[in-house]
């Protein structure tokens, strides 16, 4: 665990030198949002649709900057390295935390401006909240194990998205759905097959990832 | 010579069903001459099921002893699981134009069919997008187990969360259709012919896989 914890260090310290995949995700979802906000309008929509809205954002800026860590150990040739120094899983472990992180950044910032551009009123915030923990979990540790798989292909930019879009489906769907609940003042019980399906995916999927990680990444 | 006797035990056994499921199983009460495309989508969506978890089974074995022609098995069933799939998917959209008047609505059976074969159209793009053998067959062989662990939330999440009018997919326990025992003849043939044709379809493939190796060694 703890060369998991000094993996995360190196990648949050190689990232803010940089800040590729922080701009990158940051401004994807501002564009996005300055889109959908300029297209529809603040008062036209109902919690149907902006729950389903907001999650299509946060979807899709994941999708533009989780791939792109572990595409950059491929492209500086960092990789091996990293093989020599520490075991697969603490190298996934570590790598989905800054995943993990990086998509709280943005939920941060997207999420109180979706509400206040958008209009959309949050009857239940510790739904809402909980989902979206849950949610990211799920997202983060999906998108860190396609990105493993992704980086070891040869077309890395779409292939992504493709990947990643059906395995996440699950995800997304009920988020919109616990989402739309706490904003049309559902009590908790009503969310709750929602919260379930959300926590138990995060932990299948991240289950899986470690588990099947070693094979990608010692191939 | 036990299997070609087999092949042409299972051409009169298809010809059987076909004709059995149009001329010999009598309509279901209340329901139209459309219900017996039931003895055509039951049976694909079901191989199409099967066709999967043989994919990630091969691919399981891949993962654990590296032998390249478990891969190709493993792209093998995928292939046949993706043509049922797309067959289970077009007589169950005929079925529902019939009985709920549109082709296409939604409905949660049909989201997790067409995720199905989203997921495996993403796993031959995944395929097409590596060119080295053996790193094509590992990753293409963790992204199929790691497709297969998530389906079994399309079949339970999701259908609990949107209300279906699919009846219920485990046969006959409280099914729409009630079946008499001509129509569970039929029912149960075509099931079992759908079956062996789905076998005999993958020890073709998997013949030809091993004819492809020799020669590839042989001219090595």
């Amino acid at each position: 665990m703890y060369k998991a914890w000094l993996v995360f260090r190196k990648d949050v310290q190689q990232e803010f030198k940089t800040r590729y995949a922080l701009n990158a995700i940051f401004l994807f979802a501002i564009v996005t949002l300055t889109a959908v906000s300029f297209s529809i309008g603040a008062f036209s929509a109902g919690p149907e649709i902006l729950s389903a809205l907001l999650w299509i954002i946060l979807f899709f800026s994941s999708m533009s900057g989780l791939a792109h860590i572990f595409v950059r150990e491929e492209e500086t040739h960092t990789a091996d390295t990293l093989k020599l120094v520490t075991t697969s899983s603490s190298v996934f472990i570590g790598k989905l935390l800054f995943n993990i992180m990086l998509l709280f950044m943005v939920e941060l910032l997207v999420v109180p401006l979706f509400m206040g551009v958008m209009n959309f009123v949050i009857y239940d915030a510790f739904v809402f909240v909980l989902s979206l923990v849950f949610g990211t979990f799920g997202l983060a540790g999906g998108g860190t194990i396609v990105a493993a798989i992704i980086s070891k292909s040869n077309t890395k930019g779409a292939l992504f998205t493709v990947l990643a879009f059906p395995i996440l489906l699950p995800v997304i769907v009920s988020g919109i759905s616990a989402a739309k609940k706490a904003a049309t003042n559902a009590p908790l019980v009503l969310a709750s097959s929602e919260l379930q399906a959300l926590f138990a995916f995060a932990v299948v999927i991240i289950t899986a990832g470690i588990l099947l990680f070693d094979f990608i990444w010692n191939e | 010579m036990f299997l070609k006797s087999l092949k042409i035990i299972l051409f009169f056994l298809l010809a059987a069903v076909i004709y059995g499921a149009f001329l010999y199983a009598p309509l279901a009460k209340g329901l139209g001459e459309y219900t017996r495309v039931l003895y055509f989508h039951v049976p694909t969506a079901w191989i199409t099921v099967t066709a999967f978890a043989v994919g990630a089974l091969f691919s399981g074995i891949y993962l654990k002893n590296k032998e390249l022609k478990y891969d190709l098995w493993a792209e093998a069933a995928n292939q046949l699981g993706l043509l049922f799939g797309v067959l289970a998917t077009v007589t169950g959209s005929i079925w529902a134009k019939m009985s709920w008047g549109s082709f296409w609505n939604w409905d949660p059976r049909e989201t997790s069919i067409f995720i199905l074969l989203l997921i495996y159209a993403a796993y031959f793009a995944l395929r097409s997008a590596v060119e080295q053998a053996d790193r094509r067959a590992a990753l293409s062989a963790v992204y199929d187990l790691l497709a297969f662990v998530t389906v079994p939330f399309f079949v339970f999440v999701v259908p609990r969360i949107y209300s279906s009018l699919h009846p219920d997919p485990i046969v006959n326990t409280q099914g729409k259709i009630h079946m008499n025992g001509k129509m569970l003849l039929v029912f149960l043939s075509s099931l079992s012919a759908y079956t062996a044709v789905f076998f005999w379809m993958l020890k073709q493939r998997i013949d030809l896989i091993g004819i492809q190796l020799k020669i590839k060694q042989l001219e090595n």
